[in-house]
């Protein structure tokens, strides 16, 4: 048989295998909590063993030669490099900076990662390292991870991550109120969020992990896109489960449908337990055969993560020299 | 950022490179001989035929042709088996060799995988994951059978039937004599099996696998041939059993014929399932469900979902995001791991499936064909949806079997059953819906032997699988397969 030789990120199928957007912005207006929850009830429901089975099956894609260099510099593109603990120092966050910028100081034809993401104090820092290296700056903000603070403590952290610079912010969505039922209240917190943000960008993390069904998730995606979110993102990377390959596949379900219904693409954003390689590149394919090419850029999808870009970058070195390398190769952050 | 607004999003539009799993690990010798009490013979007129590779139509190996003193000489040997020790042994010690049988499937599942993908044209992502760790399985759940047949509510020590014909379809071919030996074998009957003639290689690496595990001879004979084969086996007075998998067709013959002679019969024929969606339905999972249902195995499936019942406030969202998940079916190289859709397994099939075809556009239907590329060698059908399909239609009411979807709609519960029941056929049926009560009131109501439930070909050794009407008798899977294979 005639082998095709294909071209990564070359287009292979044609108009009819594509998601089309909506022509006209046309993000309905939510003016009540009725209205807010007759559209969230007319999501269709997510079949929790359906939606395993076919992230199960997207997971056994076998990605080869130059289809992996390709996702491999595509997911190091993609990533938010994440220091998130008490201990971090600005001398920490200026290595990270260094490591965002150029990721392998041996290799300049690696990309540099999107963004570094930081604790709100620690967002000039990150600036003034960063100078003017095409790195963003996110901060997570809204008291995070838990969100347990009243609107105005959480609306002057986010002034202050955007005060200092922050080109992004992550923040976390009221889950007691979302589980409660109180959706009104988690839509207001978004909307007075997003426009605390200004111009910067706005993540708005579910805490999957915390929603548990895959029905919390679709609606609570549909809940923060509808609410102005820019991007939604999975995890705080701080409860025992983060984003998972069943969840990704949902939210982007969910990113897709929202784009072809109202023509306004939001990102998405896993975070959270993803260290390897081998996992990043399955949630490209994922993105690829979910929610298609216009997700598969750094403007619409990102990883969240510290320890992932040392394996993208060990891996990517591996595909190059047929050999891997010693870890100690790539530089700890 | 950039904040560029796209007005299209392209899926898959991140091509994979070819990632083949290599053709040389199926380690295929260039002839085979039929096995008989234990070991290969040569056929006793010396005839021999090519087996084909569907993707590219290249022979892979020639194989031999048994005819009728082959097949007495294999029902000898059974029947010395089965006096022999064989159906007097304690059900612990027969389980012992199932077991192992299972055992050596696991280790050997590569080369199986491969050469399962070589001969019938299936996807290596098909054979890997679902052929071969099931018919393991089946091995594996029977061989727990064997030595408590007592249990298994047929009164105490239910007896074997003696010699079982058994005669599978070239779709699953490895799958297929998994389950008709595994339960055969545990109940305590000796067999002859006769796998399909364009898929007879599995069933030959499986012979190397019973003698691997040190199988007496002559308690597994497997003879490889033709339609003459199969019924100079039907035709054979010492057979006290025929299990049959095929064609509607042929199995009414093999009916007809049997039925003068009281041999034990089960048949396992066609179908032409409908996949119920209801409005309700979650529907990412619920299109995954009819893809999978239509076009896994090239639709090479007796129960495939080949009739899809949508009702009719969500039909148009429906076709549309179908179209859109045809598009996104990776077709081509089977070996390749990221082939979605393999080749049709002969040129006589991909003749039928077009005929057929034709005949659907002749009748009114519209065809939309996936667009993908299709390899000029070997034997490829685009995989295709037919809309404004009638319920008159011949591709509504025979079967395809191939990558043809028809879509049909309904307005109400009653009509959706009414719908699905009106077919000569009844071996399965999916029902999709995120309502329990409604699945539960148009499960009890439909006719047909398989209902899944917001799920479509799910297979298991646990449950019998098995049709009424036209798609034939008798179960196989679970405690109930143990019954087709004893006296009760």
């Amino acid at each position: 048989m005639d082998q095709v030789t294909t071209t990564p990120l070359r287009s292979a199928v044609g108009a009819e295998g594509a998601v089309w957007f909506a022509a006209t912005n046309a993000v309905p207006r939510v003016e009540s909590e009725i209205q807010l929850r007759s559209i969230l009830a007319s999501l269709s429901g997510v079949d929790a063993v359906g939606a395993e089975a076919r992230a199960a099956k997207l997971a056994t894609r076998s990605i080869k030669r130059a289809s992996k260099l390709a996702a491999l510099d595509l997911a190091i593109s993609m990533v938010d490099l994440t220091t998130l603990e008490g201990a971090d120092t600005p001398g920490r966050i200026a290595s990270l900076c260094a490591k965002a910028a150029r990721p392998d100081p041996n290799d300049h034809a690696v990309p540099a990662v999107a963004a570094v993401c930081v604790y709100p104090d620690l967002v000039a820092s990150a600036k003034r390292f960063l100078g003017d290296a095409p790195v963003a700056v996110a901060s997570v903000a809204t008291a995070f991870p838990s969100g347990r603070a009243s609107l105005s403590v959480k609306l002057a952290d986010v002034a202050e991550a955007v005060a200092a610079g922050a080109d992004e912010v992550d923040m976390v969505i009221d889950r007691g109120a979302f589980l409660s039922g109180r959706l009104g209240q988690v839509f207001d917190e978004i909307v007075a969020v997003k426009s605390a943000c200004g111009s910067a960008h706005l993540k708005v993390i579910l805490e999957t992990g915390e929603l548990v069904t895959y029905d919390n998730v679709r609606r609570a995606s549909w809940l923060a896109m509808l609410a102005g979110a820019d991007f939604i993102k999975t995890s705080t990377g701080k409860v025992p489960v983060a984003a998972t390959p069943p969840v990704a596949l949902v939210m982007l379900e969910a990113a897709r449908d929202f784009a072809e219904s109202t023509g306004e693409v939001v990102g998405v954003k896993l975070a959270g337990g993803i260290r390897s390689a081998k996992d990043a590149i399955r949630y490209l394919v994922i993105v690829n055969e979910t929610a298609g090419s216009a997700w598969l850029t750094p403007e619409r999808f990102r990883f969240g993560a510290s320890s992932l870009l040392n394996d993208l970058l060990m891996q990517r070195l591996k595909q190059r020299r047929g050999a891997y390398v010693r870890p100690d190769e790539f530089s700890g952050d | 950022m950039n904040d560029q607004q796209l007005d299209q999003s392209r899926l898959g539009g991140f091509a994979y490179d070819p990632a083949p799993e290599s053709a040389s690990l199926a380690r295929l010798a260039d002839q085979y001989g039929l096995f008989i009490d234990g070991a290969f013979t040569d056929p006793a007129a010396h005839q021999q035929f090519a087996t084909l590779n569907p993707a590219t139509a290249q022979p892979l190996a020639s194989v031999a042709h048994a005819g009728p003193a082959d097949v007495e000489r294999a029902v000898v040997a059974a029947r010395r088996a089965f006096d022999g020790g064989w159906s007097t042994m304690p059900g612990s010690e027969r389980a012992k060799y199932l077991y192992r049988i299972a055992r050596i499937i696991q280790e050997r599942a590569r080369e199986l995988a491969v050469v399962e993908t070589l001969d019938n044209g299936k996807p290596i992502r098909e054979t890997r994951d679902i052929d071969v760790p099931l018919a393991a399985a089946y091995f594996f759940y029977y061989a727990g059978w064997a030595d408590k047949l007592d249990y298994a509510g047929f009164g105490p020590a239910p007896q074997p039937l003696g010699v079982a014909g058994q005669i599978i379809p070239w779709n699953f071919p490895l799958l297929m004599a998994a389950w008709k030996l595994a339960p055969a074998l545990a109940a305590g009957n000796t067999c002859v099996l006769k796998p399909a003639e364009t898929t007879p290689l599995s069933a030959l690496v499986l012979a190397d696998i019973l003698v691997q595990a040190e199988l007496p001879p002559g308690v597994v004979n497997i003879l490889t041939g033709d339609g003459a084969t199969g019924a100079a086996l039907v035709e054979h007075p010492g057979v006290d059993k025929i299990a049959f998998t095929g064609s509607t067709e042929v199995g009414r013959l093999i009916q007809q014929r049997l039925g003068e002679r009281g041999t034990h019969l089960t048949l396992e024929l066609g179908g032409k399932g409908a996949n119920i969606v209801f409005e309700d339905a979650p529907i990412d999972e619920m299109i995954e469900g009819v893809i999978d249902g239509i076009f896994f195995n090239q639709g090479h499936v007796c129960c495939a979902g080949s009739r899809l019942l949508v009702q009719e406030s969500i039909a148009d969202e429906v076709v549309r995001r179908l179209l859109r998940r045809v598009e996104q079916l990776r077709v081509g190289d089977p070996l390749d791991k990221n082939t979605d859709v393999g080749a049709i397994n002969s040129a006589a099939q991909l003749a039928r499936i077009e005929e057929l075809t034709r005949a659907g556009e002749a009748e009114g239907a519209t065809r939309h064909a996936s667009s993908c590329a299709l390899p000029a060698e070997g034997y490829w059908f685009a995989p295709t949806v037919f809309t404004d399909v009638a319920q008159s239609h011949r591709i509504a009411r025979e079967e395809i079997f191939g990558p043809v979807l028809s879509v049909l709609s309904f307005r109400t519960p009653e009509e959706a059953v009414a719908k699905a029941n009106n077919t000569n056929y009844g071996l399965a049926c999916g029902v999709w819906s995120e309502k329990g009560s409604r699945t539960l009131w148009v499960a009890q109501r439909l006719r047909a032997g398989v209902i899944w439930a917001n799920t479509y070909n799910r297979f298991d050794p646990t449950s019998p699988f098995g049709g009424v009407r036209e798609s034939g008798f008798g179960r196989e899977g679970g405690r109930h397969g143990l019954e087709a294979y004893l006296d009760v």
